[in-house]
């Protein structure tokens, strides 16, 4: 299985994520922003970075880039997509994840290990969890605070889209402690925490049998092998 | 050649944490009747050409599209300057 993974000017989490997908057992593709080529991958990540500088808004000009035509297709016709920080602001920018990212409410930048509780196992990149499951992944943002409007934030909670939730902490201001959202065929996952830091022991968060031991984010990635290949 | 000016201001009940730390720092410098302050963006788009009825229709677009976010911003303003 290949999942490509798009560098944007700016993008600084491309080549984890690359190796957080090897880890996972697929074969990772570089992709370029200013092509009109999906060399034939199956899945697709956008990964984190600060693309254009966030200049404009975060994620907004990456959004019109030009191999973003083929990615709103890919993602239409049902290719998994993930979003991981500025990628999730890009697919809300690109109208493929309902909502928006705006400054965290505090108004500075946070990194810390966060605990999240995966709220939806529905979804082509959280099948490998069990529903309800606490996890910690990285998180490292200053525009994470997701928003949307009151219709938007009750149809995502019905329907089950509330893919990931903050636990113990709301770092940003997020409504509902909101994480992670997915699209209506659950094809499409945007997250603002890190699992592509989160994969490969003696990098991760601490957990309570070893420092740096945590690889919680690597099951993000198999879930979508096992989605695909099932 | 004139100017067409787009403003953008994140919508009204959403948190604007820029101004909140603006208004922070009048609070400190003593101005203290100013009570609350929220931060757009002001847009300048120079034109080649006469303003005409299709360019202000493309601004329009433009605005709603690429300019500003409608889940989290409003366009409030949208004229032409002439400028020298």
């Amino acid at each position: 299985m290949r999942i490509g993974v798009v560098t944007f000017p700016g993008s600084l989490d491309d080549r984890d994520a690359a190796r957080g997908i090897r880890i996972a057992g697929a074969e990772p593709v570089a992709l370029w922003h200013g092509d009109h080529d999906l060399q034939g991958v199956d899945a697709l990540v956008l990964p984190g970075g600060f693309s254009y500088g966030d200049y404009l808004r975060c994620g907004a000009i990456a959004a019109h880039s030009p191999i973003m035509t083929e990615v709103i297709a890919a993602a239409n016709s049902g290719m998994p997509v993930l979003g991981i920080c500025n990628g999730f602001q890009m697919l809300t920018e690109a109208h493929l994840l309902p909502g928006g990212l705006i400054r965290n409410e505090k108004g500075s930048f946070v990194c810390r290990d966060q605990r999240l509780r995966v709220q939806s196992v529905e979804t082509q990149w959280t099948s490998a969890f069990e529903a309800g499951e606490e996890i910690v992944i990285p998180l490292k943002n200053g525009e994470g605070g997701y928003i949307a409007d009151r219709d938007t934030i009750q149809r995502l909670e019905e329907e089950g889209r509330v893919v990931f939730r903050y636990l113990g902490y709301n770092p940003n201001g997020s409504m509902n402690d909101i994480a992670g959202v997915a699209n209506e065929r659950g094809n499409v996952v945007g997250l603002m925490p890190h699992p592509e830091h989160a994969v490969e022991p003696g990098f991760g968060p601490d957990t309570s049998a070893a420092m740096r031991s945590g690889v919680d984010g690597l099951r993000i990635f198999r879930s979508v092998l096992e989605s695909v290949l099932a | 050649m004139p100017t067409i000016v787009v403003e953008v201001m994140p919508k009204a009940e959403l948190l604007d944490p820029q101004g909140k730390a603006v208004a922070g720092a009048l609070q400190r410098l003593g101005k203290s009747e100013f009570t609350s302050v929220r931060i757009g963006k002001r847009f300048e788009l120079t034109v080649d050409g006469p303003v005409d009825d299709s360019v202000l229709a493309d601004v329009r677009d433009i605005a709603q599209t690429l300019l500003s976010n409608g889940v989290i911003e409003d366009v409030v303003a949208i004229r032409t300057e002439d400028a020298e």
